[in-house]
């Protein structure tokens, strides 16, 4: 017999490839957890649709699910609702900064509102920063330059 | 739904998966290769979307019948895609396909506005997930648009250039499907008459602000999705080889 609570917990140990240090619960990924008996099917959303680092994640949360002697395991990916920058924690938003990644605006659905915000630097929270390309070294990510620490940064972009 | 419907469903899935492929590929050559390293890095990840969003349809078209993403990407002959010609053309020089995928991001859009309101509830939901993707896409190209069109000389003649050699070959987007008119009598997909206009109120209102000119109607372009160009045959040897030298293969 698997609780519930197990599978939650050992879901936090998947982390996204790409931004290794926050886990896909506390991103939003997984969506659900239904165990029967010792069968167990984790329901996952995807970030951006073409993320290439989906299949890495499945894998692993199958792997971790099976770790805790489950069987049979089932990842199901839902495209609906989609995914959203919204879902991410508080906490996560607050490891992404400290990762050096500024964390995505906040936008309660109204994504556009979010492209013209000025967007703090996660080092300095300097709002004195300017926007050099909206896409960036993975889908979900775009380059700032900040002004005060003369560097460049990058931002988590909202979804 | 009747088994013609679903034949007529999968079929006008994997066109779309197919226009998404296609596209996807021929930006992809920019990687490594694009005017400016902004732009190389923009063009691969737009490229990666487009790949994203093939997936989706190519998915959706799996469950209606129960082929293989990598069996109808690798192991299908160039007659057999239905991808428009518009988006297997060369990627030509980087105004040419910066033009194009401009084209396909409004239509993308405007077909994606659409689908939300679907019958069928799984393009409905893919249509929620796409829809503010390509709002960075439209952002970012129109952007682009702007920038080369109110440029330097040379830069608004390679874009005008780029405007007309693509409008013959734009429409065959907005081509039905044989039978369609069950998928949009059903309230699957929206009219194409509708996207065509929706899409050429916007195109209009953004050459216009780029100081280009809307080329002439074109007549309808000749023969259906079934009909490619040598350039098909070209890409797909290239994008299958691999797969088809090694069949199963992982890598």
């Amino acid at each position: 017999m698997i609780a519930e609570e197990q599978v939650w917990q050992a879901l936090e140990e998947v982390k996204d490839p790409e931004i290794p240090v926050v886990s896909v619960v506390e991103m939003g990924i997984v969506r659900a957890v239904a165990v029967e008996g010792k069968a167990v099917t984790v329901t996952m959303t995807p970030t951006f649709s073409g993320c290439p680092a989906l299949d890495v994640m499945e894998r692993e949360i199958e792997r971790v699910v099976r770790a805790l002697g489950a069987a049979p395991v089932t990842v199901e990916t839902v495209l609906y609702p989609p995914w959203s920058t919204e879902w991410i924690s508080e906490t996560a938003r607050q490891k992404l900064k400290q990762f050096g990644l500024a964390p995505p605006p906040r936008h309660e659905g109204h994504l556009p509102v979010t492209f013209y915000e000025p967007v703090p630097c996660p080092r300095c929270d300097s709002k004195n920063t300017v926007v050099r390309n909206t896409f960036g070294s993975t889908l979900c990510r775009a380059i700032y330059f900040c002004n005060e620490c003369v560097e460049p940064f990058e931002q988590f972009k909202a979804l | 739904m009747s088994p013609e419907m679903q034949q007529v469903l999968a079929e006008k899935l994997l066109s779309m998966a197919d226009d998404e492929l296609v596209l996807a590929h021929r930006n992809s050559e920019w990687t490594g290769h694009a005017p400016i390293l902004e732009e190389d890095i923009a063009f691969t990840n737009i490229a990666l979307d487009e790949m994203g969003h093939a997936r989706i349809w190519y998915g959706l078209h799996q469950e209606l019948t129960g082929i293989d993403p990598d069996e109808a990407i690798y192991f299908r002959e160039p007659r057999a895609y239905r991808n428009a010609r518009l988006l297997e053309l060369p990627r030509g020089d980087w105004a040419f396909s910066l033009v194009r995928q401009y084209f396909f991001d409004v239509f993308e859009m405007v077909r994606a506005e659409r689908l939300l309101e679907s019958a069928y509830r799984p393009l409905a939901e893919a249509a929620a997930k796409i829809r503010p993707e390509e709002l960075y896409h439209y952002r970012h190209t129109h952007t682009w648009l702007q920038r080369l069109g109110l440029g330097t000389d040379e830069s608004s003649r390679r874009t005008q250039s780029a405007v007309d050699a693509l409008w013959p070959h734009v429409f065959q987007l907005f081509e039905p499907l044989p039978g369609e008119e069950v998928l949009v009598n059903a309230g699957f997909v929206p009219e194409s008459i509708a996207l065509e206009t929706a899409w050429k109120k916007i195109i209009q209102e953004a050459l216009a602000g780029a100081g280009l000119h809307m080329p002439a109607q074109p007549a309808a372009s000749p023969g259906g999705r079934t009909e490619h160009t040598a350039h098909l045959a070209d890409l797909l040897a290239e994008m299958q080889g691999v797969a088809r030298a090694n069949p199963g293969a992982e890598w």
